[in-house]
């Protein structure tokens, strides 16, 4: 079952051949009085229909600002906002608040990060589901009803009847993430923007979440913006990945390219700090020394290069453009990067543009 | 669950009525003069005024009295007034009904404005309309009823001639005039109530509308107005039920003050003539039955407790 309101707005079959999203530089500055944080600066990424893009970073990347930014669900206080978030052929950043409601739910859908926190504590799962099926999809009460029980069971929850009657603090930390997955698929969204959706939850739990979301993106051709700090949840199950740095991208490629020839020490970085079975037991975990810059005054140049084991001074002078590797769509934005995941030799030599 | 909770609360609020019983009881009797002057008059013999105190039976130790006393209100009797002989149960009975309506009048008025303007000025806080509520109702807090009686008096009655500045006819006998003599005294004991309830709500509201579940009820498209008051509202109520529980208790020594100032007949009355003339039995039983309906008041906000949170009774 897909139903689809307002369909009408968004015709999909005559542009299925262009991305379902389109994102092109997008910044979102937050004006506090420590002075303006550059959260996303500048931030370019496309989604074609059905597929998953994982968006990597670490903590105070700005990738959670980034998805939200992207749905338009930041505050307007304070917040500066530019360039534009095109999805389905119309530009979300110029709608108005009301057109922008009628997209949130039957278009574009957002599972948060930590389930406890963004399912209402004194609301019933059941009414939390049936809340926009009523609202998008003008379904009557026993409709409704009978609409959740069947999205509670797709996400794999036993006796889902009994469960609508259930408050989020009675279920597990699994099960709450699969309600706010039933939620976000409640009324059948083209898009969905996941944010860190297993941060919270036991290794085992994960790998299911994970899986249950894509078979269920399969089912409905649902597209994916899969936001994560771990490069390993990605590998498996994007088509494209971004990885962002403070508040920029460093790098975008598909999948089997970045791992293949990541060109940016931080990817790479990345990938080194994923622990992997066939190391031997007591190897240490390779993890990124520092932390990322302060957003509000960020270093001049490369805003890596502070961390950056290869760093050069023109990395510290002046910042790296982003441009293609080997194919139009790997992009990365280095001056010195490396050769099938290794620096190119002798690194110090290397003061001239490839 | 639910059971058990509430079973406990109710064991705790019987013993805190117990011990206001007690102390009321003492604070009674430690007051300077006794009956036996307002009965018999001042001039009379002191053997006159000891036989009379042995005939109420207060000449006994007070651990005697008390018991006596408590006996007697276990099977149901508060007793009967010293000098008018009139029970105290009718006294209360009497006067009850003006000071319920008085409270519950005021509590409506409280709640029909604070609940609204904490709405709209959180979703705006530190903006104009946030900063005028919260000014306005930081000076109407300053502003007790027996000062803000006289002013609503002098523009309202007297200047507008809008309302009668004093009395009113039993709720039986004209329902529409009643409620109309009441709407200045239930406004005047109303004010404190609003300032209170809209400053409470405000602020955890703001707290309430920084959390996840917002963000999430807003992704899900829904109307702002409906995330207000359906996702944001209740979980926001903690502070305004449990303050609305001690402050309508309160408002009853309120609702004695605006009775008086309005010369409406309540408890109110009642209370301060017993007082005075030190009409023991009278005083004892009202401040029992305060007691006893303050804490049915706070046993009710539990049970509300239970039913806003199903967490609480779990917890």
């Amino acid at each position: 079952m897909s139903p689809r309101d307002g369909a009408d707005a968004f015709p999909d079959a005559t542009e299925l051949a262009d991305p379902l999203l389109t994102v092109d530089d997008l910044r979102t500055w937050f004006h506090t009085p420590r002075g303006t944080v550059r959260a996303v600066d500048g931030i370019s990424l496309t989604v074609r229909r059905g597929t998953t893009v994982g968006v990597v970073g670490e903590s105070g990347s700005g990738k959670t600002v980034l998805s939200r930014s992207i749905m338009g669900l930041l505050p307007t206080r304070d917040v500066e906002r530019a360039g534009t978030v095109t999805f389905a052929g119309r530009d979300l950043t110029t709608m108005s608040a009301k057109e922008l409601r009628s997209v949130w739910g039957p278009q574009i859908a957002m599972i948060f990060q930590d389930p406890m926190t963004a399912l209402n504590p004194v609301k019933r799962v059941g009414a939390q589901i049936t809340e926009s099926l009523r609202l998008h999809l003008h379904m009557d009460r026993k409709e409704a009803r009978a609409t959740a029980a069947a999205l509670l069971d797709s996400v794999g929850i036993p006796s889902p009847e009994k469960r609508l009657r259930a408050y989020p603090s009675q279920l597990s930390g699994g099960m709450r993430q699969r309600v706010m997955i039933a939620i976000a698929l409640a009324c059948g969204p083209r898009l969905v923007l996941a944010d860190e959706p297993t941060t919270g939850l036991d290794v085992t739990i994960q790998a299911q979440i994970l899986d249950l979301l894509g078979s269920l993106q399969d089912e409905r051709n649902m597209a994916m913006i899969l936001v994560t700090h771990d490069l390993g949840v990605v590998a498996t199950r994007a088509d494209e990945i971004v990885v962002m740095y403070a508040g920029k991208v460093v790098e975008r490629a598909p999948t089997p390219t970045l791992f293949a020839d990541p060109k940016m020490p931080y990817t790479r970085a990345l990938m080194d700090s994923i622990p992997r079975l066939s190391q031997p037991s007591g190897t240490r975990l390779a993890a990124i020394a520092g932390r990322p810059p302060d957003l509000v005054d960020p270093p001049q140049g490369c805003r890596f290069a502070p961390r950056c084991p290869y760093a050069q001074d023109r990395c510290r002078e002046s910042e790296p453009p982003l441009r293609t590797a080997g194919s139009a769509d790997h992009l990365f934005a280095c001056w010195f990067p490396l050769t099938n995941g290794r620096p190119s030799a002798p690194l110090t030599n290397n003061e001239v543009t490839p | 669950m639910l059971v058990t909770y509430l079973a406990k609360r109710l064991v705790q609020l019987i013993a805190v009525t117990f011990l206001i019983s007690v102390i009321v009881f003492l604070l009674v009797h430690l007051l300077p003069g006794d009956p036996s002057v307002t009965i018999l008059g001042a001039n009379d013999t002191p053997q006159n005024r000891l036989i009379l105190l042995h005939q109420l039976g207060l000449n006994k130790p007070l651990v005697a009295q008390y018991a006596t006393w408590l006996g007697q209100v276990l099977h149901g009797s508060l007793g009967q007034s010293y000098l008018t002989h009139q029970q105290v149960s009718q006294i209360i009975a009497q006067g009850a009904p003006v000071d319920l309506e008085l409270i519950v009048l005021s509590q409506i008025i409280a709640f029909a404005v604070a609940i609204p303007l904490a709405l709209v000025a959180s979703r705006r806080s530190n903006r104009p309309v946030d900063r005028m509520a919260t000014t306005t109702t930081f000076g109407l807090l300053a502003l007790p009823p027996f000062v803000l009686a006289p002013i609503l008096v002098a523009i309202f009655a007297v200047g507008l001639g809008w309302f009668p500045a004093t009395g009113t006819v039993p709720i039986s006998q004209n329902l529409a005039t009643n409620l109309h003599d009441m709407i200045l005294p239930a406004v005047a004991l109303s004010f404190g109530s609003i300032a209170l309830y809209y400053r409470l709500l405000r602020s955890d509201l703001i707290a309430t509308l920084q959390e996840d579940f917002i963000t999430s009820a807003r992704a899900k498209g829904l109307h702002p107005r409906r995330v207000m008051l359906r996702h944001a509202l209740r979980p926001s109520t903690f502070s305004l039920l449990a303050a609305a529980g001690v402050n309508i208790g309160s408002l009853l020594a309120g609702a004695f003050i605006v009775e008086s100032l309005f010369a409406i007949n309540g408890v109110g009355l009642a209370l301060i003539n017993a007082v005075e003339q030190r009409d023991y039995l009278v005083v004892q039983g009202i401040a029992l039955v305060v007691a006893l309906v303050y804490v049915i008041i706070q046993f009710i906000v539990d049970f509300i407790f239970t039913v806003v949170d199903p967490r609480v009774a779990r917890g």
